[in-house]
């Protein structure tokens, strides 16, 4: 029977949602799912784990993440106990987790995961226009994007919590210094209900006039994705998606935007998804519920004034 | 500080994608490539850092197509060095690309080695990190901030929501570049043409690479739209009416 290590995401004191997401997917894979938590007096985050088995390492380095300390840790519960899958968050920590240990552990990875199946994995690459199935013979590693398996499947309760004792994490090279929340912004994105959302189609800061306008007119907020927020066209609190906020809006219009996986993480919950893109084989089609090719300098100036 | 910048060209996703005969790889031929975004972040931070604080920067790539001219552009954006890893060419796994780059590295002296965070074709896992780790070095990847802080770094690492994490580390040790302080500088391409005159692209061989990202592609595929989205038809005129139906039903 395989034995599936699900390594647990938690950020400020709080489970991410892909850690339930990976450890529901470990049960329906059947097997025996190990739970494995990191972290400093954080035993009881497990009490919802549905695992068969918790591994629980604490120790003061491990309060926070750390990706030298973190990985240490990893790397010997995998030496120990062996487990034949490792399912690690396809996330800002995973990244820092499993590259290493594949390395370490000398397993095979395989990235950006929106399916495992026993010795093959699907990935999402090329910004998600492609899918890409890997065949994988014995032990492995996947690296799950979120947003990929429910949340719920993985919740439950009375898994048995072991404590495993540290490994040496004395002289780490890398030292935590603290936790930045985001300011707060002009405009809560999360707390609207239509978001017309502009993406790099939009090509420079001059041309965020005419999706300010339709905003406008909507009353509804201006969100955007990630390259709108490194250009400076935007500030970081309208950003959607991964690193951004996770959106659920009544509307969402998806204007000039490809739909990466990055993104669609923040927005795929919308109830009715509207996108505007030239590219027909723009991955956001996937998730819209209404789309239109047309270029959005026609449509959107014609959709304010109708509206 | 001696900054490292590996660099590599992806597939420009804006053309279409086609898949090739085999079924489970990209049609190459006529694919358009582009250096990929993060490593311009890389690259512009690691400028921002010398401009700040001294030091030099080295920009690194494994020998392809196109790949001199992605060099001779990071010379004329203010690299010292540009070099070019040779014996090992074509579609390499990044656990091979990790241990070419590893060899190549040995022996320059790097502080600091910032990747782009990630590419669109990463799928044994990102470059950093495995080269990190058979440099033997730590890693901090999804980097937004570097400051060099006497012989280590304080580094900022985001996290969801906006949510940003600083540590201290020492050096050596590689960063994977989300975005850099500034956006990325432009070069004329007169200004590169000059570089390509002016600068000695230096050669250092792969060595040794027989590692194995231990799993293979056995089928690449478009993928199935998740219900997908109602196409609407007609004119930018006639799409914008129904849309404006749409969302009026819908508020
Ligand atoms: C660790 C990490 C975290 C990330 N977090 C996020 C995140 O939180 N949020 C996020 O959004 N991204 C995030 N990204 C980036 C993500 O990978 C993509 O790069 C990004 O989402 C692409 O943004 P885009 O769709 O606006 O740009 P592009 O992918 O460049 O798409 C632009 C689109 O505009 C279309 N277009 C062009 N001209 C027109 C026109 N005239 N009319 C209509 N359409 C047009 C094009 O067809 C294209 O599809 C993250 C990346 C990493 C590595
Ligand atoms: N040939 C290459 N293959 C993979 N990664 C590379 C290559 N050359 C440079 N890299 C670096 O590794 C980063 C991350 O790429 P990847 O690991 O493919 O996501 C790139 O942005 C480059 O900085």
């Amino acid at each position: 029977m395989s034995k599936i290590f699900v390594i647990a995401e938690h950020l400020n004191g709080e489970v991410e949602d892909i850690t339930y997401e990976m450890l529901g997917k470990a049960k329906s894979l059947g097997g025996d799912v190990i739970a494995v938590l990191l972290g400093s007096g954080a035993k009881d985050m497990a009490s919802d784990f549905a695992a068969d088995k918790v591994l629980y390492v604490d120790s003061p380095e491990l309060a926070n993440f750390n990706p030298e300390a973190y990985c240490k840790t990893i790397v010997s519960l995998v030496g120990s106990h062996t487990p034949n899958i490792v399912l690690v968050g396809n996330t800002s920590q995973g990244m820092d987790i499993a590259a290493g240990l594949s390395i370490d552990c000398n397993m095979p990875l395989i990235a950006y995961a929106s399916d495992v199946s026993e010795g093959s994995v699907t990935s999402q690459l090329y910004g998600g226009k492609m899918s890409v199935e890997s065949a994988v013979e014995g032990d492995f590693i996947a690296s799950v994007l979120a947003g990929s398996f429910p949340v719920d499947a993985g919740k439950g309760s009375g898994a048995a919590v072991e404590e495993v004792a540290a490994p040496d994490l004395s002289g780490l090279k890398i030292k935590f210094k603290q936790l930045i929340e985001p300011e707060g912004g002009d405009v809560d994105i999360t707390a609207t209900d239509v978001l017309v959302s502009v993406g790099r189609g939009i090509q420079n800061e001059d041309n965020m006039e005419v999706v300010q306008v339709l905003a406008d007119k909507l009353g509804a907020a201006l969100s955007c994705s990630r390259p709108i927020v490194d250009s400076k066209w935007l500030p970081k609190t309208r950003q959607v998606g991964k690193s951004g906020l996770k959106v659920k809006p009544k509307v969402y219009i998806a204007v000039g935007i490809s739909g990466a996986p990055e993104h669609i993480e923040g927005m795929k919950d919308a109830d009715c998804i509207i996108a505007i893109n030239t590219d027909a084989n723009a991955p956001i089609f996937d998730y819209a519920d209404y789309g239109t090719t047309e270029d959005l300098f026609d449509v959107v100036p014609a959709l304010t004034e109708k509206l | 500080m001696n900054i490292i910048v590996p660099i590599k060209q992806v597939p420009d996703l804006v053309e279409e994608l086609e898949i090739d005969s085999s079924g489970k790889d990209l049609d190459r031929e006529w694919l358009k490539f582009k250096v990929n975004e993060f490593d311009d972040h890389a690259l512009e931070e690691a400028l921002l850092l010398k401009e700040d604080s001294g030091g030099t920067v080295t920009a690194i790539a494994l020998d392809g197509d196109d790949i001199d001219k992605a060099l001779y552009a990071a010379a004329a954006k203010g690299a010292d060095k540009v070099v070019k890893v040779t014996g090992i060419e074509g579609n390499v796994s990044n656990h091979e690309a990790a241990k070419a780059f590893a060899n190549a590295i040995q022996g320059m002296g790097a502080d600091l080695v910032f990747t782009g965070v990630q590419s669109v074709e990463d799928r044994d896992g990102q470059l950093g990190v495995l080269l990190a780790h058979y440099m033997n070095v730590p890693h901090i990847s999804v980097v937004t901030g570097v400051a060099v802080n006497g012989d280590s770094v304080n580094v900022t690492k985001e996290y969801g929501g906006g949510m940003v994490a600083e540590f201290e580390a020492a050096t050596p040790i590689v960063l994977g570049i989300q975005a850099a302080r500034e956006t990325p500088r432009y070069v004329p391409v007169a200004k590169v043409r000059r570089a390509m005159r002016s600068t000695d692209l230096e050669e250092v061989s792969a060595g040794d690479v027989s590692v194995s990202a231990g799993s293979s592609v056995s089928r690449m595929f478009k993928p199935e739209s998740g219900g997908g989205a109602e196409m609407l038809s007609g004119s930018a005129e006639d799409v914008a009416g129904k849309l404006a139906d749409i969302i009026k039903g819908k508020i």
